[in-house]
């Protein structure tokens, strides 16, 4: 028999509604495989009781004959970057270890509303900046995978949701969720075999959600398939008038509506994004899947988004720029650390606290951010960075003139061992490259498994859709999905 | 036209003034949060999450902050940008949990406006305009009390995120007086408006002053911004202090430096603020937690139409009616005063008589009385009856006096008073007569005299007559009758 | 583009971090290479191009005056919002003395 925990969203929500097992069951098995992958550092708090008290809930309603939630008996994983009511909220920063929320983030709320439990919160590049894991105060998450060749590096999970993509990888959740700002929900998917989406600017609400780049940061579910993370998106999704960028819509049956069948879906190949230096097998693997899309009846043509390559320095711009700013309300006064040496005054504690309290890839992104808005070079860099942003905008919709969906490489390589790049921030940077473009211009975007490189790691195909057509993406993600039969997991070594 | 002047040891000085004047605005709930605004409330009681800058927290704005804003660029003739947005001004202080201040640099909500001020509060139809170079909204910050604790300043961030309309003026202004003025002018139209109490003492309103001093005709100098100064006579003090300082600085061989200040209200001094001198970068970029503030001609239309009239239209009006042009000053000054003297006109009173009454009777009572127009024991239609009983001749100006002393006692209404005490005036000629012989009679010295060329004494007459008829005589009839007895 | 370590410092204070000389030292060439690689965007032609406002078309929301109409955003919930206080005394967060 396969074990409960094998099982993704699709499978125990309907398990837990037909009485083919109890949540209870459920919530148990998830607790346990979490708490014996300690090796994984994927967890920082693991909230056991949570998904217990989940699990009874939803065994009890249904025990009592009413209608269960659409996550209902499902145990998720949250990244630390959702604020969660009486349990500890850290962005995995010291700057705010030990702070514990007296509110609950909305995204995190709606999943409980839909039935879901928690297993526990995830481990992430310290808020939100970083692509490997790397930068977490509380040491690097593990990748599930390694490479095949027999050594045992210890290999990146992706970041930023490196917790999230190591958890759904290893089966300790069957979905968690992810925050994308510029690329931290599809990349770790890719680099884990496992499928992300990053919905439209707007659709999931940002309140309650450690701020690290305000006009990028779209949470998103990570989940084994297509299928669950449609599921989970409409959990997530929906308008909070908390938050004044949250769109006023209704939240669309994704997962009902789901379809592979493409045909008269025009597919569209940007040129600009076959970079020098990409591998081969990346290179063979999007040719795969412009073959399977076209087989699942979509038309491909070419298009060209012409400043592709300003995207990523027009990014590194941006999102500095505002994190500077929102991370400015660490200071030591009302929660967080703080560090007050002899004889300080305010403004040196303040010093003090956020150069202990940050950690090195927080403060350089803080002082990136502080310097392109200083006297004299905010038109420069912020204004022009503004104005490219607009053109990148405008490429992807001339792009929509001429098809409905893109396909392109999620990341420019498969997980890399931890300590490979993280020496040079730049190299580092540029494993965004696919996916900051959508960012920028706010539109869905998720990355789903194509197939294994040499090596047996994961690389990831990533569909980017017009904004509010998570539909489209989906489809064209399980279209890909069942072409690929991608099956390959992970052994449990830890 | 201010004749203003510094004397300085090398000549006379010219003084520029621009004022920034931070107004709350009237609202229940904060700019951005939910919270209540209401003064004077326990620390900290009036804080929500977002006002406290708690990680995940997003500001949405209160449609009441922005409608308030609009009316009052409205009411100083502004343009109101149907396009703005808010911006962050960042900087470190315990009083500002976010580490900045949602405010607005590049897109003002309300453009150029105007309003006139009249610094000769004799003479109110000689104004001077001064201009307004915008108001922008943004968010109080907290407190800090520095007087709780040896070591430690305390923060309540009640205010945290309380609108504030920032209505920053052109230089226009040349003499303390004329800065007073336009405070007094703003404050009035605030209040007329109803986006702002003009309470300076609960800090409702606090001003910014920049100060610069030149010779007669030449460049501007360099100018020193005095922060948060919170009434109409601090304002002119530090004005007042900041320019003869400036001129000694100058004078004796020195610049003036660009700076910011406080005004110590004990001293009369203005000096250097130390706390916030490296704080100039402020770093300001288009809040990215909001979108661009677009406002519809149907909000726009509801501002205009929701406007009152305004102190200078309702001056005007008086005028026509035939009030002095110094009552008219009087009476539009303060809106409740306006208030009280529109419900006194439609109440039937004659508005030169009216305005009359108010400024002497009704002010001095008041004034006696420690009390507002607000307050007043009588309210306008009893004071339209008591005048219409002076009108109608039922009363006497000294018996008018009286009825009104008793009304403010007793809060009756005057046609009681009369008929209860039996303060009626009497023209009852036969009876006045009758007074008149008995009067005569009894005082031949004073008619000898009288006869004899002494006119002075008719007014004796009149006295007694009165004193008589207990005051209760129609003078008019009197005069007349006794005339005729003295031939 | 080369930053000196005097920049380095200056913002640093700017952005209240405290870092000592060496740091300084060490910081100034990375931040000058990732400054140098971002000033790319200079290349592209923006003439006539308004900066993004808003990520995806979406107008200002406003919302009503009305006090703790939701609890989230309202007040009256000081001691949840002094829990994580490192200093809480007497309803108020305490912080070194600031002489104004
Ligand atoms: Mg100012
Ligand atoms: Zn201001």
């Amino acid at each position: 028999m396969t074990e409960l925990t094998d099982l993704g969203i699709a499978a125990i929500r309907d398990g837990v509604r037909d009485g083919t097992f109890s949540a209870r069951d459920v919530a148990t098995a998830f607790n346990e495989k979490v708490s014996a992958a300690k090796a994984l550092n994927a967890f920082l708090v693991e909230t056991p009781e949570h998904a217990l008290a989940a699990a009874d809930a939803a065994d009890a309603a249904r025990a009592a004959g009413k209608t269960l939630g659409p996550l209902a008996g499902v145990p998720i994983g949250m990244k630390d970057l959702f604020c969660t009511k009486d349990v500890a909220t850290t962005a995995s920063s010291h700057i705010l270890e030990g702070f514990v929320p007296p509110y609950e983030s909305t995204v995190s709320q709606n999943l409980w509303n839909a039935g879901a439990g928690m297993l526990g919160k995830l481990n992430m590049d310290q808020f939100a900046m970083g692509s490997s894991n790397e930068t977490s105060f509380f040491g690097n998450v593990i990748s599930p995978w390694r490479r095949n060749d027999g050594g045992h590096a210890p290999l990146a999970p992706g970041g930023s949701s490196g917790g999230s993509s190591s958890a759904v990888a290893a089966r300790l959740c069957p979905g968690a969720t992810g925050t994308d700002t510029g690329g931290s929900i599809r990349q770790p998917a890719a680099f884990t075999g496992i499928s992300g989406i990053k919905p439209t600017y707007g659709r999931c609400s940002r309140w309650g959600t450690i701020a690290f780049a305000s006009s990028l940061d779209q949470a998103g579910p990570m989940a084994r398939d297509v299928t669950d993370c449609a599921i989970m998106l409409g959990a997530m999704a929906g308008f909070d008038p908390k938050d004044a960028t949250s769109l006023d819509l209704d939240v669309p049956a994704w997962d009902r509506e789901l379809s592979s069948d493409l045909k008269g879906k025009r597919v569209g190949i940007p040129k600009e994004y076959r970079v020098d230096g990409m591998p081969q097998e990346i290179e063979a693997l999007w040719q795969q899947g412009v073959d399977w899309l076209r087989d699942a009846g979509a038309e491909i043509v070419e298009v060209s988004l012409p400043h592709t390559k300003y995207a990523l320095p027009a990014y590194y711009i941006i999102a500095p720029a505002e994190a500077s700013s929102n991370l400015a309300r660490y200071d030591g006064v009302r929660y967080g650390l703080r560090d007050l040496p002899d004889g300080a005054n305010l403004q040196d504690m303040y010093a003090a606290t956020r150069a202990d309290g940050f950690g090195d890839e927080v403060k350089r992104r803080i002082m990136i951010g502080t310097y392109v808005l200083s006297a004299g070079f905010y038109d420069a860099y912020y204004t022009q960075a503004q104005k490219v942003r607009a053109l990148i905008a405008r490429d992807f919709d001339r792009a929509w003139e001429a098809c409905d969906l893109l396909l392109a490489p999620t990341a420019p390589s498969a997980a890399f061992a931890l300590g490979e790049k993280s020496a040079d921030p730049i190299a580092m940077y540029l494993n965004d490259v696919f996916t900051v473009p959508s960012s920028l211009a706010g539109l869905p975007a998720m990355s789903v498994p194509g197939g294994l490189d040499a090596q047996g790691l994961p690389l990831g195909l990533q569909i980017i859709g017009r904004a509010l057509d998570e539909q489209g993406v989906l489809d064209a993600g399980l279209a890909i999905e069942e072409r690929a039969g991608f099956t390959a997991r992970p052994e449990a070594w830890w | 036209m201010s004749e203003y002047r510094i004397q300085g040891a090398t000549g006379e000085w010219e003084v520029v003034i621009g004022l920034e004047v931070h107004a709350q605005v009237t609202s229940e709930a904060k700019l951005f949060s939910g919270a209540a605004t209401a003064f004077g409330a326990e620390p900290n009681t009036q804080v929500s999450l977002v006002d406290a800058a708690m990680p995940g927290m997003l500001p949405v704005p209160n449609r009441e902050c922005i409608r308030q804003a609009v009316r009052t660029g409205m009411a100083i003739d502004a343009a109101i940008n149907r396009w703005s947005r808010f911006d962050r001004k960042n900087y470190f202080y315990a009083d500002l949990p976010q580490g900045y201040q949602i405010s607005q640099l590049y897109h003002p909500l309300v453009g150029e406006g105007h309003l006139d001020i009249s610094p000769d509060e004799k003479n109110p139809d000689a104004t001077k305009r001064i201009g307004v170079e915008r108001i922008h909204v943004e968010q109080d910050a907290g407190k800090l009390m520095h007087d709780q604790h040896p070591t430690r300043s305390y923060v309540d961030l009640n205010r945290s995120g309380v609108a504030l309309m920032e209505i920053v003026s052109r230089p226009d202004m040349a003499s303390p007086a004329e800065a007073g003025a336009y405070l007094r002018k703003l404050r009035a139209i605030l209040r007329y408006v109803g986006s702002c109490d003009g309470n300076m003492e609960e800090g409702s309103m606090r001003a910014d002053v920049n100060v610069s001093v030149r010779r007669a005709g030449e460049e501007l100098g360099t100018r020193t911004e005095t922060k948060n100064v919170n009434s109409v006579r601090f304002v002119m003090a530090a004005i007042e202090h900041e320019a003869n300082r400036q001129v000694d600085v100058i004078e004796g061989g020195g610049r003036v430096v660009q700076e910011t200040r406080l005004f110590d209200p004990d001293k009369g001094v203005t000096r250097s603020m130390r706390s916030k001198e490296d704080a100039h970068d402020y770093r300001y970029f288009p809040d990215p937690d909001l979108l661009p503030l677009e406002l519809d001609e149907a909000f726009l239309e509801d501002c205009r139409a929701s406007l009152p009239e305004l102190p200078d239209a309702k001056r005007a009006r008086y005028e026509g009616m035939g009030i002095t042009p110094y009552n008219a000053g009087v009476l539009t000054a303060e809106v409740e005063t306006a208030r009280w003297f529109d419900a006194l006109l439609e109440a039937g009173a004659a508005p030169a008589q009216a305005a009359n009454w108010v400024s002497s009777e009704l002010f001095g009572a008041l004034n006696r009385m420690g009390k507002g127009i607000e307050d007043s024991p009588v309210a306008p239609a009893q004071a339209a009856e008591l005048l219409s009983l002076v009108a109608d001749g039922t009363l006497s100006g000294s018996l008018a006096k009286q009825v009104f002393e008793v009304m403010l006692d007793t809060g009756q209404s005057p046609a009681a008073i009369v008929e209860e005490r039996g303060l009626k005036q009497t023209s009852d000629t036969g009876a006045i007569e009758a007074v008149i012989a008995d009067v005569l009679a009894k005082n031949p010295g004073q008619l000898d005299q009288y006869r004899g060329g002494k006119q002075a004494l008719f007014g004796f007459f009149v006295g007694q007559t009165m004193k008589a008829m207990g005051g209760k005589a129609n003078p008019a009839v009197v005069n007349d009758l006794l005339k005729k007895a003295l031939g | 583009m080369s930053v000196d370590t005097n920049t380095v410092k200056r913002i640093a204070s700017l952005a209240r971090i405290a870092i000592t000389d060496d740091e300084a030292g060490r910081l100034a060439p990375e931040l000058g290479n990732i400054l140098g690689w971002i000033e790319q965007l200079g290349e592209v032609d923006t003439s006539g191009v308004e900066p993004m406002t808003a990520v995806i078309p979406n107008h200002l929301r406003l919302r009503d005056d009305v006090v703790n109409a939701d609890p989230l955003t309202g007040g009256g919930i000081r001691d949840a919002l002094m829990t994580n206080a490192p200093q809480g005394e007497h309803g108020f967060f305490a912080v070194p003395k600031v002489i104004e």
